[in-house]
This record gives structure tokens, sequence and C-alpha cells, in this order.
């Protein structure tokens, strides 16, 4: 195995040998919820990781994404981050984050999954476990008792359901802009009694009742989504407008009393065809990315940023070369994102082996050298307190072989 | 009012129009068998006939060049074209809750809609806005109650969905095209043809079987000229014999054919449609009886879907009185709209239009799922605090519209007969208006399943 000098990954051997002891001792005090803020951005339809976040300075990698390489110098260059790896041109305000160390690259990095179905790929993603359908319910939802979050005022889906990853025994509010006028209070407790022996619909209208207070002001600036003014459907837009949901999502973290724990998704990654480079299809939608990730940070206001962490994956890689129609098929290893204000960042992880044909899965796919489960187990360790035996039982069984990733978080 | 006629009613059907229950009540499940034929056909909202496909590739070429004609820097025009597929689709879909809102089949039309998810086109990327309607029309409609070997085939050489998962765009890289081109295969439309429409994940497949079928189907395309719109192009054929699970396929139209048919056949396939099929009409968690038994009867009958749809019918999970199934937002925009007998004769589309948004907002339209697995089957999905919210907002909405002298406890009487339980009546009779109660009785749990 050739290793980079990009700055690897710390040996799972070294960090294993730290011991369940030593983050209990730490932890001492997680048993209620603190006031970090984490955030979990699923990209669903596979990112392509090389066009994110390219390696520019591989050897093979122009000969490689032939018509997809990114250009490093002139109109639409990439972004450089350390001299080998670069950002995708649109990503203009998640360079600023990385500039302010604030924005880790992850790269080589994939869940347990390796076949290539998509709904696959997001069960394992979701559910934590080493298989689809496995474990029944979402690693994040698992990790809230641990957080000290029992119940589900305090973790929030930007989702009208709640997804796998924040499904199970913890109930959970989800929340979108509101694109219907609220009935009354009145009316609304009618059909609370009449939900009185009715547990699904009567917790879930609860919590609706109860996030319906604390989102009034994240509903003032957020957009109808889906009727115009003269309520002509906007169905060929795409996939929606991911801003308001983003800064929907940033003004109730930035909440005091409000939820700790939120998740996001995208989907519109799928590009099969005509991907494009510095331009094109998948541009536009990293763009409308970090247009949305910047209107969350500025929701929450400096204060709360400087408490948040971000960590945003998806469900594999796509092929390192172009398919036959200038798009990319589904591939195995891809990238992954943290950023925050609490993050340690300014740096890209990667257990890079190359792009040449022989470095790859199957002659064709980003190897899968780091597991994401090791980045959400540090992520929930250093960010959010969770115990370490906790982790290891819980919320990721069967997960020794990805230890925590050290130093992600600022102390 | 018998409990059979209205678990058929709302639960195989789309929600009681008035009179459906008793209609119904004679023999419920006589009048849900007699309802598997072939589907019935939308029109458009000034009552034409939709056109065929063959006349949409080609208005769809057109469309292309013209763009293609407009200068880079005038979007106006460009947006004016858009807008022109937009319009298609919606009136196309606006043909389609017509029909799902006043359909003396509901059954059928249940059936259609359980189809056309199951083989998921979405426009969400825009290209497939031209053809989506004519999608279900010409490959899910006439097949409902026909074998699934000749759906398969009608799904996988239509333009929509030779468009929507890239096969259009997927040349065989040997083929004369793919060598003068420089260009290659596309494994979309192969994988989930296998994953999603087929064998299912599970389905004992491998990637070389992907590239196999990818391979056997290079050349599905496009062609304006003949009326169904599709065409085999082999100068764009991988050429060789392709060997899909261990079989053998002739480089030739012909071979993808047979590729198609035998993967219709396969006893996974059964496996896999059987438990979709359970899980959508009956139960979130279909019994291994149930499922066994769907599955029996497909693999016996070579995929007879007329078969399937009456052995659901006629399994006893399928009558306990207590709904469990959530209704989707379609299924539930579609039963309230069929309760109060809406839109009424002399609409101008605006009804159609409203629930066409309230459907949106709810969080599902036809054939705009974010994927190609298409809209989820268990209730989970449509249960969560904000889409539940967005279903009280629309009944309280439904409830400001009544007219004077309507009364609501005697549309529950006649629409959900014994469904409706004494806590929604003693709600609704405490009601202060009669749009309240109406809108009690559509927010109510029974309601909200089916």
């Amino acid at each position: 195995m050739k290793l980079n000098r990009r700055s690897l990954l710390q040996s799972f051997a070294a960090v294993a040998a730290l011991g369940a002891g030593d983050a209990r001792a730490r932890f001492a005090f997680a048993a209620t919820p603190g006031d970090r803020r984490l955030a979990v951005v699923i990209l669903r339809g596979a990112l392509d990781g090389l066009a994110a976040a390219p390696p520019y300075g591989d050897r093979d990698y122009a000969s490689a994404r032939g018509q997809l390489a990114l250009q490093t110098s002139g109109m639409g260059a990439l972004h450089d981050l350390d001299g080998f790896f670069g950002l995708h041109p649109s990503f203009v305000n998640l360079k600023m984050l990385y500039d302010a160390k604030q924005l880790l690259v992850f790269h080589n990095i994939c869940s347990p999954y390796r076949d290539r179905s998509h709904f696959e790929g997001q069960n394992v993603l979701e559910s934590g476990g080493v298989q689809p359908h496995l474990l029944q319910d979402g690693w994040l939802n698992r990790a809230l008792q641990p957080m000290g979050i029992g119940s589900g005022d305090r973790a929030l889906a930007i989702t009208q359901s709640p997804p796998l990853l924040l499904s199970g025994k913890v109930r959970t509010g989800s929340w979108m802009p509101a694109v219907m006028p609220a009935p009354d209070k009145l009316f609304l407790n009618q059909v609370r009694a009449l939900y009185a022996h009715d547990p699904v619909l009567r917790d879930s209208l609860a919590n609706a009742l109860a996030l319906q207070a604390a989102s009034q002001n994240a509903m003032d600036d957020a957009q109808s989504m889906t009727a115009g003014s003269n309520g002509q459907m906007r169905i060929g837009g795409g996939f929606g407008s991911l801003t308001p949901l983003f800064q929907g999502a940033g003004k109730l973290l930035a909440a005091s009393d409000g939820p700790r724990v939120a998740t996001l998704e995208a989907s519109g990654w799928d590009t099969h065809v005509a991907e494009g480079a510095a331009d094109g299809q998948l541009a536009r939608r990293l763009q409308a990315l970090d247009v949305a990730i910047d209107s969350m940070r500025a929701a929450m206001g400096p204060a709360v940023w400087n408490k948040t962490a971000v960590v945003m994956a998806t469900e594999f890689g796509r092929t390192v070369h172009p398919n036959g129609s200038g798009g990319t098929d589904h591939g195995t290893g891809g990238a992954a994102f943290l950023f925050g204000g609490a993050v340690r960042g300014g740096q890209v992880k990667a257990e890079w082996v190359g792009l040449n044909s022989g470095a790859l899965k199957d002659g064709r796919d980003q190897p899968a050298r780091t597991d994401l489960r090791a980045l959400f187990k540090s992520v929930l360790a250093e960010h959010m307190n969770v115990p370490a035996r906790a982790l290891e039982s819980k919320v990721f069984p069967d997960s020794a072989s990805a230890a925590p990733i050290k130093g992600l978080i600022r102390a | 009012m018998p409990l059979e006629a209205a678990i058929a009613v709302h639960r195989f059907g789309l929600g009681a129009r008035p009179g459906e229950i008793e209609v119904a009540g004679a023999d419920p499940k006589g009048w849900l068998v007699a309802q598997v034929g072939a589907a019935d056909q939308p029109r458009a909202p000034d009552g034409s006939v939709f056109p065929r496909s063959g006349v949409l590739v080609r208005q769809e070429q057109e469309m292309i060049a013209q763009r293609r004609a407009i200068k880079a820097g005038d979007p106006d025009a460009r947006k004016k074209l858009a807008g022109g597929r937009l319009k298609i689709f919606s009136d196309e879909m606006a043909g389609r809750f017509k029909l799902g809102f006043t359909t003396k089949r509901p059954f059928a039309e249940h059936l259609v809609w359980f189809w056309n998810n199951h083989f998921t086109v979405s426009t969400t990327a825009g290209r497939t806005l031209n053809f989506a309607g004519a999608f279900e029309r010409e490959a899910i409609r006439p097949y409902i109650a026909d074998r699934f070997e000749n759906m398969l085939l009608a799904v996988t050489s239509h333009p929509a969905m030779l468009v929507y998962l890239n096969n259009n765009a997927s040349i065989g890289p040997d083929s004369q095209a793919g060598r003068l081109a420089g260009k290659g295969r596309n494994e979309n439309l192969g994988r989930e043809l296998m994953e999603l429409y087929s064998l299912g994940v599970d389905g004992g497949y491998t990637q070389s079987d992907v590239i196999a079928l990818a391979n056997i189907l290079t050349g599905w395309g496009l062609d304006s000229n003949a009326p169904s719109g599709f065409g085999f192009f082999p100068n764009r054929h991988e050429p060789g014999a392709q060997i899909l699970r261990g079989k053998s396929y002739s480089p030739d139209l012909r071979g993808g054919i047979q590729a198609v048919r035998d993967l219709a056949h396969d006893p996974r396939t059964a496996r896999h449609i059987a438990t979709k099929f359970a899980t959508y009409f009956i139960a979130d968690k279909p019994t291994p009886q149930t499922v066994a038994r769907l599955e029996a009867v497909f693999n016996k009958t070579g995929g007879d879907l007329k078969a399937l749809a009456i052995e659901a019918v006629e399994d006893d999970a399928a009558w306990k009185p207590k709904p469990k199934k959530m209704r989707s937002p379609m299924e539930y925009v579609t039963a309230g709209y069929r309760m109060l007998d809406l839109p009424g004769r002399d609409d101008d589309g605006r009804q159609i239009r409203d629930a066409m948004v309230s459907a949106r907002a709810m969080g599902e339209f036809p054939m705009t799922a974010p994927s190609p697995k298409g809209w989820p089957l268990t209730s989970d999905a449509w249960s969560g605090p904000d889409a539940l919210l967005n279903r009280i907002e629309w009944a309280k909405r439904i409830g400001g519209r009544v007219l004077p002298g309507f009364n609501a406890a005697a549309v529950a009487a006649q629409c959900l007969g014994p469904l409706v339980t004494s806590a929604t009546k003693v709600a609704m009779a405490r009601a202060g208006t009669q749009g309240d109660a109406l809108a009690l009785l559509i927010s109510s749990p029974e309601f909200q399943r089916r």
C-alpha cells in the first residue's frame, strides 16, 4: 500500500489503545444535553466525491477523469486546499470555512456497504449496521439518550417525517417551512382530543405543535416551497430549493431551548448523464448546497455556530472514470465533510492510494479506506459527549474495526 | 350497512363516493374483482385524448432544436419552452387526478397507482416531463390485469423509462457508434431493472450481470417515426452474445426481449412483487402467509396480474376491520374529494389544481418521487409531525369551504358508515360549525388510514 504524504488518519490500533475508561472519565457529565449543536446532512443519490473534492495533485487525476477533470487555473478553476486536494469551484463558502479552519474533508471514505444499490447503501448509512436492514432504527436516534436527549423537542428532522437516521425509540420531531396557513388552536385541540387513543398520531401531533411555536421566526423568511402566487405548481425546477430548509434548521438550532440535533437531506446527486465539470448540473447542485450551508451558518449567528458541528455524507461514491454518457455510475469510496465553528478544521484526511486502475476497487471505484462510522463515532464522542461504551455497544454495534478518529473537534 | 363493503371501498378502492358503499354492499369481493381489467384512460382538461409517445418524442426533439436555436443570452425564451413541457405534464396529471376522484372502478385505478409507483419514472430531473403521463397511459394502464412480463416489457421499452434511467444515452462500447464516438454504456437501467423492477435487491445478481443487462439493452432508444416512440438502433448495440445470470442472449432486439421476459418469470421476481403488493394493499408488515399466497399465485399463473389482484382480495388478512395503513397524501386527498363529490360538475379546473397543490404540499405528487425507488409504501412515511400537521391544515381548509345546509354527520354515515368511531361522532357533534365537523372527520384516525 502506497501512503501519500497527505495528513493520514491515525492508525486504528493506536486509537483503540486509548480504551473506554479514558472516555468515561472525560465525559462524566454526559447525562444532560449540553448546548452543542449537531447537524447531519445526508446527500441522497451518491455524490461524486472526486468532483466535490478533486485530488488534482494525483498524477492520474486528469487522465482518469477525462471530461470531468477540473482545471487548476483560469475560469472555473477548483479551489486549492493543500496542494494536492481541492474543492469544486461551486464550493465558495466551504472554501472559506476551510481557510477559517472550520472544515475537514475526508476521502476514500464509505460506510461498510460494498454493493451498489442506493437504497441499501442509504439503509446502511442511516441504520449504522454492517449490512442493509440488519438494524431497524437509526444510529443518530440510538445516540440521543447517551447525549441526554430523551424526548422529541431536542432532535429534529428537516423533512416531513423523520428519516431512518433519526427514527427509533426516542420520538423525534420534524419540520418544514410552512406551506399552508396553520389552523387555529381551538381546532387543533379538538383534533388532539380525537387522537387521545391513537399513540402514533397523538405523539406526532404533539410534537408538531411544540415545534410550531419554536419555528415561528424560522418561517418568516422561508419561502413557500410548492405553490407559486398564482397557484401554479413548480415541478420542473428539479429538486427544490435547499436554502429555506438549511436556513430554517439554523434558526431552530439557534434557540437556546430548542433542538440540539438536526438532520437534513438533499437529493439530486445521481449523475449518470452529463454530470459536467466546473459548469453543468452537478456544479449547480453543489452551488445550491454551498449557499444553503452558508445560510444555515448565518441563521445561527456566530455564538451558536461556534458550538456547532455539521457532518455531511452520502451512501457511496461514484465510478472514477466517466461512463458513456458524460456521467458516472455507482461506485464505492467517496468524500465526506465535517464543518462548523466547533470543528478543528483546515485539513483533508485521506488514506490515499492513487487513481491508477490497480489501486481502484474492481478497477473502477475509489476504494473505501476509512469507515464512515469512524467519523460519526468521533463526532458523537468528542462533540456530543456520547460515552465510548454506548458508541460501541448501542449506537454502532459491530464497529470495533472503525475506531473513532481523534482530534476532530475543538476542546 | 355491511362492514365488508366499507372496507372494500376504502382499503382496495380510493375512499367512498356518495352511494358507493351501497353499490359494493351486495357482494364486496365481487365488486372489486369485477373491476380488475385494463384500466380507464384519463382525458385532458379540455376533454381531448392525450397524444401517443411517438408524437411526444417528435415534439421533444423539436423543443430541443428550438432550445439550441435560442441564443444563450435569452433566458425568457428558454423559460417559455420549459414552461411548455411543464404544462404537458401538469395537464396529464390533472386528468389523472380527476379520474381518481370520479372513477367507478377505484380498485382498478388504485392498481394503476401501485404499478406506476413500482415502475417509478420521476420528472424531478425535468427530462421526462413530456413523456411521464404517456408512460402511465401506455405502459401501465393497459397491463394491470395482463401478464407481468408484458408490463415489464412495455415499461422497459417506453421512451419515458429510457430517458429517465439514461438508456437512450447508453451505447455499446464496441458497437459501431461506440467506436466512432468513443462513448460507452450506462448502467442505470440495467441495474434498476433488476434491483427495483423485477428480482429485487436480494435477487442474486452481480455487478457483471448489471453490465451484461446494460449491454443487452444498448440500442434501445427513442424513435420519433414509430407510433410507440421506441426504436432499436443496431449501430449502438453492443456486439457479441451476453451472459446474464448464466444464460446467453443474442446481440439483437430479440435477445433483449427474451432477457426481460426471463427476468419477469424468475421466482425472485414473484417474491419481490408479492411482498410489495401485500405491503401496499394489505399491511405495512404483511404476514409471511399473505406473501406466500401471492407469491404462489404469481408463480403458478406465470405472472398473471389479474390473478394476483384477486388473490389479495381473497385474503382474510385484508378484511380486518381496523384500518392500519396510513393513507398516502394522494390517497388522502383523493378520499376527501370522493367523499365530497368533488370536483363539482361545473368546476373550471380550479378544484383539481387545488388538490394537486395540496397533495404536493403534503409530500407526494405522482411521478415526482425523489428516486427510482418511488414513494414509500409504509405508514411511517406519512405520519411524521410535519406531514400530519399539513394534513390537518388541509382538512381544516376543506371544512372552511362547505356550503350552508351541509350535514357532516350524514356524509360520515354515508361514506364511512361502520368505520366511524364513536369518539369521532362525539367530537363532530360538539364542533361549532358543520365545516369544523367535516374537518374533524377528515382529520380523524379512521380517515387518515384505510
